[in-house]
């Protein structure tokens, strides 16, 4: 039934994702919408099958209703596989303790036998909340090559970003010889991606130790890595150099979205060699009315489009009316923006009804903050939601 | 109640030769991001069929890449699903021999080993060359509860006003919906006249014993040989449709079909239905871009193209680009059509991967659009 993978990834997909507020509060981070028509989740799975990966496990913990749904048997990915594909992985009730994941290592932990299942060699840990192309199987030659234990993707950052991350500091071959959670006075730029490639061997007996020590936060930057390179194992730094966005706060998700747009957009979504994979709902192709004025924007399938949309992104099958004017948002799946009203920099999560005549947020230029606005809310007509407003139910 | 699709993929090529010289009739392109047989095969699916054959007959490569395993519309299935029937054709013995079928029910007895293969009880027969989107599962109620052998979908056509391929069978019927007369349509046919959809629900078990009879008289023409020949005999009903519908009879028909999708009406009832969604290949493409100077009015377009000029009145396909200053009126783009800089287009229909070098100029007229070949560099 099983046959032997070389590589496989374990995409940890539980995370809450607390600092996107109204946008997380049914969905987990992973299945947030991004970019018209995808999931973040879309990322890293569409990464996978272009690198070559064809079986990962997605570990589920928070909210995971919609993120199963999304997956489903993988069909979108090409990852509906007789022999591995994607293989949602909750908190189980085991033989002798039941728990939920206590951490990022705790939640590999739990799935060890998962991984053993297909006595992969190297096991690729990913998170779900990056935007980002990346090919793994380069990664993996590497980490190959090297001989490595554990190889951890990094991206050069600007000095003062630093203290945000998780940074290496590395010798000139890029081994690792330090490695600091956020530190106050970085004295290096190469700040941890979240992705890490371990010896499965390796992984298996640092984990299990982990698992034994009481007084562990059972993490993979805080545990694993420390503990790692304090025993001398061969750790090194693959250095990334495309783009690549936590889209973990409202800020870096309305940043994100907008950098799809411009003549030469910093992200590509339309890369025909490196496509982004997205689960498809049937919708009529878009319609732009006769009256609309569109600028510097990305509409997708099922959009209709009477009104004004300027440097904006307009998800599936959203709607914006005669003389509603959306400029600087991001208007999510199947949200109705009313005629006359209108929404500027604003973020406004799906199936939301904005009123006629309504007004959401302030320009740009003068805002305090981006506006937000939680899924299936009715703002009534004519009603003002002021800038930096956060709403999840009226 | 359970029921089998048939469809015929290539009937009526020849009406539309510029578009189905590289594709059957089924896979020639529609609306932005449908292939013909996607309406067919959404309706079938919708009314919860899951077992459809598929008849093909010539130059059917590009609907064999469009179909796939039939997972875009379910059809992926252990039991059942998509089936291709390639056509059948005997080395041996008798008139058919060594031959490619040319007609209708020459068609059926090539699916007769597939059909009675089926253990369903009906089965839903409809060629590619008809949009609409219709409750199959109406009919089909219908067919049952007016124990019906065959019964014919019909819509009411106004025969001064629109081009009816000369083929067509114009059916008359009684006030119970039982058929009283079928003849096929000839210009001396005037005033609005009910046509058949060439949509079908036959009882299997009749619809077999139909085809090997008329196999064994040497029979060809399904509506002349069978449904005339047994009119007194058989239980033949109309099914009247008066949803939207349009059959493509030629490249200006097609043309004004595309065309009408700007309309909201049109969309609504095509597009609109709740449940009964038209179901196509997925490409993957992402969102299209519109660019600071772009200007679109009235028109529809679909994924992954990038607009940086004028468009007004359009059908724009998956993938198409259109540069800085183009002007694009009444046309129709399809799938990755290049209109570079400065480029005026009306009335244009290109076909898929043409390229329209900065500056040309190119007309049509709404009744003669001008059709630029598959792969055309101009």
């Amino acid at each position: 039934m099983f046959k032997k993978k070389k590589c496989i990834a374990m995409l940890l997909a539980g995370g809450q994702g607390s600092r996107l507020y109204a946008l997380t509060q049914k969905t987990a981070k992973p299945a947030v919408p991004f970019g018209g028509k995808y999931r973040i989740i879309d990322f890293p799975l569409s990464n996978c099958i272009n690198s070559g990966i064809d079986t990962v496990g997605v570990l589920t913990q928070y909210q995971p209703l919609v993120l199963n749904d999304y997956i489903g048997n993988g069909l979108p990915w090409d990852l509906d596989r007789t022999f591995g594909g994607v293989k949602i992985l909750p908190p189980y009730q085991g033989n002798k303790t039941a728990d939920w994941y206590k951490g990022t290592a705790n939640a590999i932990y739990q799935n060890l036998a998962f991984i053993n299942q297909y006595d992969a060699d190297y096991v690729l840990i990913l998170s779900g909340d990056h935007i980002y192309k990346m090919d793994y199987s380069k990664m993996l030659d590497y980490h190959i090559e090297k001989e490595a234990d554990c190889t951890i993707a990094v991206l050069d950052v600007p000095l003062e970003e630093a203290s945000r991350f998780g940074i290496m500091s590395a010798n000139e071959d890029n081994s690792i010889y330090k490695f600091t959670e956020k530190p106050k006075n970085p004295d290096s730029t190469l700040a941890s991606m979240g992705i890490y490639i371990f010896t499965t061997d390796k992984l298996q007996k640092y984990l299990t130790e982990d698992n034994e020590d009481p007084d562990s936060s059972n993490d993979f930057g805080k545990n694993i890595i420390p503990t790692m390179l304090a025993a001398k194992e061969k750790m090194f730094a693959y250095k990334f150099d495309g783009y690549w966005k936590d889209v973990g706060t409202i800020g870096s998700l309305w940043e994100a979205n907008m950098d799809l747009l411009g003549p030469r957009p910093s992200f590509d979504l339309g890369d025909e060699s490196w496509r982004i994979f997205a689960r498809h709902f049937s919708s009529a192709p878009q319609y732009i009315g006769s009256e609309a004025k569109i600028e510097n924007s990305i509409i997708t399938e099922g959009c209709e489009i009477y009104g004004t949309v300027e440097n904006s992104v307009i998800y599936t099958g959203a709607k914006v009316m005669e003389g509603a004017v959306v400029r600087d948002s991001v208007i999510m799946a199947g949200t109705v923006i009313e005629a006359g009203a209108k929404v500027e920099y604003s973020i406004i999560d799906g199936n939301v009804n904005v009123g006629k005549d309504a007004k959401v947020g302030a320009p740009r230029e003068r805002a305090k903050d981006i506006t937000v606005i939680g899924a299936d809310v009715k703002i009534p007509d004519g009603k003002v939601i002021a800038d930096g407003e956060m709403i999840s139910e009226i | 109640m359970s029921a089998v699709g048939l469809v015929f993929s290539n009937i009526h090529d020849q009406n539309i030769p510029d578009l189905t010289r590289k594709r059957t009739m089924a896979s020639v392109p529609f609306g932005c991001r449908y292939r013909l047989i996607d309406f067919t095969l959404s309706n079938m699916v919708n009314s919860g069929i899951t077992k459809i054959g598929v008849i093909t007959h010539n130059n059917y490569q590009s609907l064999l890449d469009h179909i796939g395993t039939g997972k875009d519309w379910d059809l992926a299935r252990r039991s059942g699903g998509i089936k291709l029937l390639p056509p059948f054709i005997t080395s041996y013995s008798g008139a058919g021999a060594n031959k490619l079928y040319s007609t209708r029910l020459e068609a059926m007895m090539g699916a007769m080993e597939f059909l009675s293969r089926c253990t369903d009880d009906y089965v839903v027969m409809s060629d590619c060359d008809a949009i609409s989107n219709i409750d199959l599962g109406d009919v089909i109620r219908q067919h049952k509860e007016t124990c019906a052998d065959v019964t014919v979908v019909t819509t009411k056509v106004d025969t001064d006003s629109l081009e009816i391929a000369s083929g067509s069978a114009v059916i008359s019927s009684d006030e119970n919906n039982r058929i009283s007369e079928i003849v096929h349509f000839n210009r001396r046919i005037k005033g609005i006249k009910e046509i058949s959809t060439n949509i079908i629900v036959a009882t299997r078990k009749y619809l077999l014993s139909a085809i090997s009879d008329a196999s064994s008289h040497g029979y060809t023409s399904f509506y002349t040989d069978i449904i005339d020949r047994n009119l007194l005999r058989a239980n033949y009903f109309v099914y009247h449709y008066d949803g939207f519908y349009v059959q493509i009879n030629s490249l200006s028909e097609y043309y004004a079909s595309n065309m009408k999708l700007l309309d909201e009406g049109v969309r609504r009832s095509l597009f609109g239905e709740a449940n009964r969604p038209i179901l196509t290949k997925v490409r993957n493409s992402a969102p299209t871009r519109y660019a600071e100077g772009a200007n679109v009015s009235n028109s529809l377009i679909a994924d992954g193209c990038v607009v940086e000029g004028v468009v007004e009145n359009s059908i724009i396909f998956r993938g198409v680009k259109i540069g800085r200053g183009a002007v694009v009126r009444n046309c129709i783009l399809m799938q990755d059509t290049v209109v570079g800089d400065d480029v005026s287009l009306n009335c244009v229909v290109s076909d898929k991967n043409v390229l329209i070098k900065d500056g040309r100029n190119l007309s049509g007229h709404s009744t003669l659009p001008f059709f630029i070949g598959k792969g055309t560099m101009i």
